[in-house]
């Protein structure tokens, strides 16, 4: 398999399952996607969304049900796993348990017959940029979690693939170690230039590592695009969800003035902007709480009037419950002098209150 | 006075250790005091001084050779069991429709008690059984065959009774093995082939090496088949056969206990040679990381 390629071109990719009761359901419905050189993917989404379906798909390990895989002008979904040469960084790391580090590391040019110094060379060169010299002799028995995820991830770009896939490698590690094991991921991409697919449910993850997320809901891509125009353009609602837009208030729609829309609801009046066609009277706004702006000039449009409900202290800011007197609640950022029981007017800036159709 | 502080903080004593209390009673009533009986035994014969039974068995010419004679049925039929087991079991390891069927067949003759194992072979292998007249009647074989009464009808029932037992064992220590490790060998460029060298074979080898233990054990003790199969007399002449001829036709229980613990020593020799050659291979958990 050569090493460089311009593309990798998913053309309707489908997977189906049976289901409980013998019904066939497609876990994997239907995804095209191209992927450029050097391009760094997120296939976001909860679990059982088809983001792992989606990952094995690629690396052989699941068959298709139908569609094709193709790496520029080669057809590749028809080859095993072993002839497609992605590197893959698992879960739970999936390291040989009998064999050293360096072992492990160098399986790999063991299994393409690249042996003796140029072996030692290329592991050397992958232990160092996973930063684990002096621990080429060690079980991965011994190795803490971190270590251990960095030789999985050393153990898959050694062999130099065009295509590097990894299917929720930080899931297994506690906080602090996932933020740096995070920016280690983003760096090793940098200085290896190789297309990277990354399978995860975890948003911020995506947003800091990805040129482009796919994010995905029961098998169905709901939108493929920018970080930026995920976090700040969700296409739906449950993107919009997903993304933490934790306040989706129904109301009825009052009027229409082309993407802008007002609504209103018993004691809430909002105007937000239209993300897609609506289907009906009443839709759905969807806000994050960091754009809700506690305080707010008198003469503002967008306010509502609650009481604070509940506070969770947060450090630089807290995060509030605010409920209106007819009992709509708010999940607000807020002050940390804010207390429960006091009344705060809020503002929801136009631009940030994002409306769609009910699902 | 000051009270005295203890100068050692004991553990408290555990009373859920009481548990092994019956298991314990049970090992040593049943196993370790006939054991140490019948060591005693072995050296206070009938006749002559302390070891009169050991230098008797080596200088007999129809007991010593019952060692190698019941070695060169024990060793084939184990390998043979633990050979034919390690593929089977390999194919079945994945969950599967057939999974269930091909283990239940496999696993019925566990069920069956060796005699009546060798009441069918005799009927089934005998000269002429099923199998003869069968060859017979599609023209592939007319010549006699001989399948029992002789070592074949003997190995051929330690396969039979002993090939459930590697089976299960080895199914169960296939099945411990994350199979997403022989996933992960495959992105790296592995084979089917090679995922069995280097990821499956290395982390069952002390598995079966146990295995190839516990079968040779229960092969070595042949008893029933030898009888009711073989040449008991001859070629099938198996140290558990001199055991019952010493102690049930001569009476000499002393001489019987000696041959017992022959027996166990053979066993203890090939089982200790085997758990050794274990401890060269990797041996610990067979998952790949965390969760």
């Amino acid at each position: 398999m050569k090493h460089d390629f311009s593309e990798l071109r998913l053309d309707h990719v489908t997977r189906r399952f049976a289901g409980a009761g013998g019904k066939a359901f497609n876990a994997l419905d239907e995804l095209t996607l191209t992927i450029r050189r050097g391009e760094f993917i997120a296939l976001l989404g909860p679990s059982g969304c088809g983001k792992s379906t989606a990952l094995n798909c690629i690396a052989g390990l699941l068959s298709l049900s139908g569609g094709s895989i193709w790496l520029d002008q080669t057809r590749i979904d028809t080859l095993p796993p072993e002839k497609r040469g992605f590197g893959m960084v698992f879960q739970n790391y999936a390291l040989f348990p009998h064999m050293s580090v360096a072992k492990n590391v160098g399986f790999g040019l063991r299994m393409r017959g690249i042996t003796g110094a140029d072996a030692d060379a290329k592991v050397a060169h992958a232990m160092k940029l996973v930063q684990l010299i002096g621990q080429e002799h060690k079980l991965p028995g011994q190795l803490s979690g971190g270590q251990q995820q960095r030789v999985a991830i050393a153990r898959a770009i050694v062999i130099e693939p065009p295509l590097i896939l990894m299917d929720e490698p930080l899931s297994n590690l506690d906080a602090k170690l996932r933020i740096e094991t995070r920016a280690e991921i983003r760096r090793i991409h940098r200085e290896l230039d190789r297309a990277t697919i990354y399978v995860t449910h975890d948003q911020d993850e995506a947003l800091s590592l990805a040129d482009r997320i796919v994010v995905m809901k029961d098998g169905v891509v709901q939108q493929i695009a920018a970080p930026k125009e995920v976090y700040e353009q969700p296409s739906n609602l449950h993107v919009a969800r997903f993304m933490g837009y934790r306040n989706v208030l129904e109301l009825d729609v009052a009027r229409e003035d082309g993407d802008r829309i007002a609504l209103t609801g018993p004691d809430i009046a909002l105007t937000g902007m239209r993300k897609q066609p609506l289907n009906g009277r009443r839709a759905a706004v969807a806000i994050r709480p960091d754009d809700i702006v506690v305080g707010g000039n008198t003469g503002d449009d967008n306010i509502v009037v609650a009481k604070v409900e509940n506070v969770e202290y947060g450090g630089r800011d807290s995060l509030l419950d605010v409920v209106t007197p007819s009992g709509t609640l708010l999940h607000v950022r807020g002050p940390v002098t804010t207390a429960r029981g006091d009344s705060v007017r809020v503002h929801v800036p136009v631009r940030r209150a994002l409306v769609y159709p009910l699902d | 006075m000051t009270t005295a502080t203890p100068a050692v903080a004991r553990a408290p004593f555990d009373r859920a250790l009481l548990l092994v209390m019956p298991a314990a009673a049970f090992m040593l009533l049943l196993f370790i005091y006939p054991f140490i009986y019948g060591l005693l035994l072995s050296f206070n014969p009938k006749n002559g001084g302390a070891l009169a039974n050991y230098t008797h068995f080596f200088t007999t010419d129809n007991l010593w050779p019952t060692i190698w004679t019941t070695l060169k049925l024990a060793l084939p039929a184990t390998l043979i069991n633990v050979g034919l087991a390690l593929p089977i079991a390999y194919k079945m390891r994945n969950k599967s429709r057939y999974q269930r069927w091909v283990t239940t067949i496999l696993v019925v003759p566990i069920t069956l008690g060796t005699v009546l194992i060798a009441e069918g072979m005799l009927i089934y292998f005998g000269p002429k059984g099923w199998l003869s007249q069968f060859l017979q009647l599609i023209h592939l074989y007319t010549g006699p065959i001989r399948l029992t009464h002789n070592f074949w009808g003997v190995l051929i029932s330690l396969v039979i009774s002993g090939f459930p037992f590697a089976f299960l064992l080895i199914l169960s220590y296939i099945t411990g093995i994350d199979p997403v490790l022989a996933r992960a060998a495959s992105t790296l460029g592995a084979d089917p082939k090679a995922q069995f060298r280097h990821i499956y074979l290395p982390l069952l080898a002390p598995g079966l090496a146990m295995c190839f233990c516990l079968a040779f054990v229960q092969a070595y003790s042949v008893f029933p088949s030898a009888v009711l199969l073989g040449s008991p007399a001859g070629p099938t002449r198996v140290i558990s056969i001199a055991a019952y001829e010493a102690a049930f036709e001569q009476y000499d229980y002393s001489l019987a206990s000696a041959i017992a613990m022959i027996m166990g020593f053979v066993q203890l020799i090939i089982v200790a040679a085997v758990l050794g050659l274990r401890n060269l291979w990797y041996r610990g958990p067979v998952s790949g990381g965390k969760g």
